[in-house]
């Protein structure tokens, strides 16, 4: 049984967006965690917010929802099952620095 | 209330079959210093915390932490996934095969299967977070006893991302304990 799943290029590209953008969210929300009154990174937690909701809701169109319960919207046919789930993926080594 | 993202915190690629790389690295998932332990050791002791920041902090790594065991998951799934018997049986994976064949349990690398009192939940937020500093660096230190491990490329990539989230967690449970210290001397509403 292999459940491995081809991923369209596109959609490789995008998710690697995605996961950046919320990398650098992940740690200003831990940051902000201890640092609630810093300014700074406040505007850039908001700022890379937006540009986060952005991405997901386009890879969402494109190639279904990225979060469950309601987060995003399943246009058209309910995609959140669509494979590959994230474990399926054996990521390119391309990209890497 | 949680939601789930069907992405990883970090890719993960694998060379091939690995089941002895698998075995080690399993430890991240059930093992003492693991990421199942840090997840629910962090939930679970956010209740008790007296401060805001407290709360929110262990909320949210307690969160991030369930995201590295399943790329942990990943990992080892794609280790064994296509391991044929001779290479389970030369890793000494035997025993690991007869109770679960190659699916995915709480376990370290010797299979002892993962138990509560791997984490504490004392009450006292000073002696909490002293725990969760120590399990930070024990974490750091077993990465990289499994990155010493490591002879596949991919997953050394990913067991140093782990590695540097250890760090990074340390530095804001210390950040946390210094504002529950300054809380207790000098208190404040939350």
């Amino acid at each position: 049984m292999d459940h491995d799943r081809e991923m369209h290029p596109q959609q490789w590209e995008m998710l690697m967006d995605l996961m950046e953008l919320e990398f650098t969210l992940v740690e200003l929300n831990l940051f902000l965690d201890t640092h609630p009154e810093d300014a700074e990174a406040l505007r850039m937690f908001n700022r890379v917010s937006r540009e986060f909701d952005v991405v997901k809701r386009e890879y969402g169109q494109m190639f279904g929802p990225l979060v469950n319960f309601g987060h995003c919207t399943s246009e058209g046919e309910w995609k959140w099952l669509d494979m590959p789930w994230p474990w399926q993926i054996n990521a390119p080594m391309a990209r890497r620095d | 209330m949680w939601l789930y993202e069907k992405k990883l915190e970090y890719p993960v690629s694998v060379q091939g079959p690995n089941p002895k790389l698998a075995k080690a690295v399993i430890t991240q998932y059930g093992g003492p210093d693991g990421e199942l332990a840090a997840s629910l050791r962090y939930l679970t002791q956010r209740y008790t915390m007296p401060i805001k920041e407290g709360i929110g902090t262990l909320t949210d790594i307690g969160t991030e932490e369930l995201a590295h065991m399943e790329i942990v998951a990943a990992i080892v799934y794609n280790l064994i996934k296509d391991a044929s018997i001779e290479e389970i049986k030369e890793a000494g994976l035997e025993g690991y095969y007869a109770d679960h064949d190659k699916a995915l349990y709480f376990v370290n690398g010797d299979g002892v299967p993962w138990t509560a009192a791997y984490i504490q939940s004392k009450g006292d937020p000073i002696t909490d977070l002293h725990e969760d500093m120590a399990a930070e660096q024990k974490a750091r230190s077993t990465y990289e006893y499994l990155i010493q491990l490591s002879d596949d490329p991919g997953v050394t990539d990913a067991l140093r991302f782990l590695r540097e989230r250890e760090v990074v967690h340390f530095q804001r449970f210390g950040e946390t304990l210094m504002k529950v210290q300054e809380y207790y001397e000098h208190p404040r509403y939350m």
